[in-house]
């Protein structure tokens, strides 16, 4: 940063606006807090006024000392390496209390506390799975996006001081959801449990996103706008959408943290489902393939296979993902002929799907042979394997007949840890090594030879854990509907479950190998960052560009 | 063909014409999908019975929600040989039209609770909730036992059969007006329940649903809700083969 600007002390008009907006947020929180008698609200209420207060707090002496300048030839890059950093913590707090639960199902004995029900499996669930999927995925979407939307733009981020609103912003959503959850405030909607206040306010943080996206679209100097930015820009805009309609909700009382959701039943149920496989689809796939765009070709230094292919691929993968919602309501009350477009749909998805790998995986026509020696692209191609193998998998199982075994066991679980540890997980992490050298100004990363570690554990970890979800997946499966030779059913359910231990217990050891590899990678970062660096920040001239071709 | 590539490079120039693109694409499959279901009038069966729940079931099903029981439990009975022979007739889409959220679930790590009411003795579900181990030893469920030492919240029992109503489930204005007297008439056997019955009909349970009768506790709300899940419809008069309920 380059504090000796001698220009007079004007604050710009995009800090003021930022500047008031937080004051008013401040003052209506403590109104909010002070005339609410709903004790969960008012958990939250006293969180929004501390966060609130020091926001406006620390504007006010940024403002007053003249730091909020964007200098126009320059790339906003604090904001990214904020966001490494909140990829990292976040990653590793979602993903020790994945480990945990894995625990509390191995070993319920030694891990529930029956007056301490904020720990109990149902509270730390949602925990876990809006941890990896928000706080730790959207950090690193938010954080890559940015980078990659001023790279291949050739362009500041638009609007000052904004995109710094996004990044906090986001991480005020985080701590209210997660606080949410331990207290007991949930809609029960999975993947959208925060309550309808909070989702108010990740609907204002995200349009903010959407326009510093778009804004920095419209100062690009490139002619084209990236594959990456295509990808990326369809998931901004499409879970916008999926947001604000699953979350229709009647609260309680303007002031209380209850509220009903606007559907019931069945609509209730595919509207949920419409917006929960599309969380998958645009948030976990199409926001990282935006990803895979732009380190997968920069870190091989060749450029994307088919400029063809990611046009069909993106257009239909977008098209058909939207549809494939009812196959996790499969022989359930839902309607036979809007499960059976489902099922079609979800088939047709393979192809798309596969698209994407293909081109992700030949982009390193001609350099295969730095699998051998780079252990982040190694990283990155066994993201796409993975991305290819789950999204084999999905469509198998959208399948009636296979659905019919599958669904309510274990084997969805494997799958989406297959999808989430193997392809979101590891395309995150390639990106993040890739991106720290670049952003901290080193020419490497501190340790390769840790890489190479966090690159085994984690993938034996997944191994671990996907073998031994399928197996007990399948297994109580076919125990639900194992009958005996004179007609009965054959097992208890207890049976089932007192069946599971031992998978549960190899899936707890696998979460933790890939629990230390982060743990790992968290110390190579922060030794790279501490490197001395080579060349004088100043002078770092802007990095060249890939083109879509 | 050579000309569709070229007019991607179109798209590919103008970011608002990309963004309004991507969303008249990602409309088209929720459209089809989903609207059709809010006036078809086949997607819900016409059955006798399923009501609005009672202000002590619905505040028994805001603890089953905070608690996060739908984790592990879902409440939709497929219609397959072992599901119907274990847990009961397959679930209706009428059983459940006025629950705002549903409580489907996506995954049986603990089994399916649709039919659960009446399987179980209060007193067993109590104990159960205490301690899960304590009558299932291969359990893994989580222990609820703070649930009955903590006094059921009343003063917003009104303000939610309100909010219900906005949502579009048929409580009248009595039933507003009564919610917390019904709420605690419901959980006390002695209490006279003429109107209350009058109000949810002859079938609502009432009695002192955990064990402690000098207090009314989330653990009554929790046992009053699960004990009537899945009992409304009267299967006996219920044609699954009529036409009107083929879907």
């Amino acid at each position: 940063m380059n504090h000796s600007i001698t220009e007079p002390d004007r604050a710009p008009l995009d800090a003021v606006l930022l500047y008031v907006l937080t004051g008013l947020l401040a003052l209506g929180a403590i109104f909010a807090t002070a005339f609410s008698d709903d004790r969960l609200f008012r958990f939250h209420g006293y969180l929004l006024i501390a966060a609130f207060t020091l926001a406006f707090a620390l504007l006010t002496v940024a403002m007053s000392s003249g730091r909020l300048r964007s200098p126009p030839g320059r790339y906003a890059d604090g904001v990214i390496r904020a966001g490494v950093i909140a990829t990292m913590f976040w990653g590793v707090v979602g993903l020790l209390v994945g480990v945990v639960i894995a625990a509390q199902l191995a070993w319920p004995n030694l891990m529930y506390f029956p007056e301490h029900g904020w720990l109990n499996f149902g509270r730390l669930r949602p925990l876990h799975t809006s941890g990896v999927i928000f706080a730790f995925g959207g950090n690193a979407l938010i954080a890559t996006s940015f980078y990659v939307v001023q790279r291949t733009s050739k362009a500041r981020l638009a609007g000052g001081v904004w995109p710094w609103f996004v990044f906090w912003g986001y991480q005020l959503f985080i701590v209210l959801a997660a606080t949410g959850y331990l207290a007991g405030i949930t809609q029960s909607r999975e993947y959208a449990e925060p309550e309808w206040y909070v989702d108010l306010w990740l609907t204002v943080v995200w349009v903010a996103y959407l326009l510093v996206f778009l804004g920095t679209l419209w100062k690009r100097k490139e002619p084209h706008i990236y594959v990456a930015n295509w990808f990326y820009l369809a998931f901004i805009v499409t879970i916008a959408l999926l947001h604000v309609i699953n979350n229709l909700a009647m609260p309680v009382g303007a002031l209380h943290h209850r509220s009903y959701s606007l559907f019931a039943g069945v609509q209730d149920a595919l509207t949920q489902w419409w917006y929960g496989h599309n969380a998958v689809g645009f948030f976990l796939t199409a926001g990282f393939l935006g990803m895979m765009y732009y380190f997968v070709p920069k870190r091989a230094e060749r450029p994307v296979y088919s400029y063809r292919l990611s046009i069909v691929h993106f257009w239909s993968l977008i098209f058909i993902y939207i549809w494939a919602g009812p196959h996790h309501l499969h022989y359930t009350a839902l309607p036979q002929w809007t499960q059976t477009l489902g099922m079609t749909f979800s088939i047709m998805l393979w192809m798309p799907s596969w698209g994407g790998m293909i081109n992700g995986l030949m982009t390193l026509s001609g350099a295969w042979d730095k699998l051998r020696t780079d252990p982040v692209i190694r990283m990155m191609v066994v993201a796409i394997a993975f991305y290819g193998m789950s999204t084999f998998e999905g469509p198998l199982m959208s399948i009636r007949a296979v659905n019919s075994l599958s669904h309510y066991t274990d084997w969805t679980i494997g799958h989406v840890h297959s999808g989430a540890l193997g392809w979101v997980g590891f395309i995150s992490f390639g990106a993040m090594y890739c991106m720290v050298p670049w952003l901290w100004k080193k020419d490497r990363l501190y340790s390769n030879q840790l890489v190479e570690w966090h690159f085994w554990i984690a993938t034996t970890g997944i191994l671990l854990y996907i073998c031994a979800m399928w197996v007990s997946g399948i297994m109580e499966g076919l125990m639900w509907r194992e009958y005996t030779s004179q007609g009965f059913l054959a097992n208890a359910f207890v049976e089932t479950v007192a069946a599971k231990h031992v998978e549960n217990v190899i899936r707890m050891v696998g979460g933790l190998m890939y629990l230390s590899g982060a743990l790992i990678m968290s110390y190579n970062l922060w030794r790279t960052v501490r490197l001395p660096s080579p060349v004088s920040a100043a002078t770092t001239p802007a990095p060249s560009l890939i083109p879509a071709e | 063909m050579k000309n569709i590539w070229k007019k991607h490079g179109v798209l590919e120039r103008r970011s608002i014409l990309l963004t309004v693109a991507i969303l008249v694409v990602v409309s088209v499959g929720g459209l089809v999908e989903i609207a059709p279901l809010f006036y078809l009038e086949s997607t819900i069966e016409k059955v006798k019975g399923v009501r609005p729940y009672t202000p002590l079931e619905l505040a028994g099903r805001d603890i089953y929600i905070r608690e996060g029981c739908y984790n592990c439990h879902s409440q939709m009975i497929r219609p397959l040989r072992d599901e119907v022979e274990r847990y009961g007739h397959y679930s209706l889409a009428a059983e459940s039209m006025y629950d705002h959220p549903f409580q489907w679930g996506s995954k049986r790590t603990g089994p399916d609770l649709a039919r659960v009411g009446g399987k179980y003795s209060d007193d067993w579900h109590r104990d159960h909730l205490i301690d899960p181990r304590s009558v299932v030893p291969e359990s893994v469920m989580p222990p609820y036992a703070f649930l009955s030492g903590r006094e059921l919240e009343l003063k917003d029992v009104q303000a939610k059969l309100a909010a219900m109503t906005k949502v579009g489930v048929p409580y009248t204005q009595d039933m507003i007006d009564n919610a917390k007297a019904d709420l605690m008439t419901q959980a006390d056997p002695f209490a006279p329940a003429r109107d209350f019955k009058g109000r949810y009909g002859e079938a609502v349970l009432q009695r002192d649903f955990d064990g402690d009768p000098a207090r009314l506790t989330e653990m009554d709300a929790l046992i009053a809700y699960m004990q009537m899940l899945g009992t409304l419809v009267d299967f006996s008069t219920y044609e699954a083969e009529a036409p009107e309920n083929l879907r």
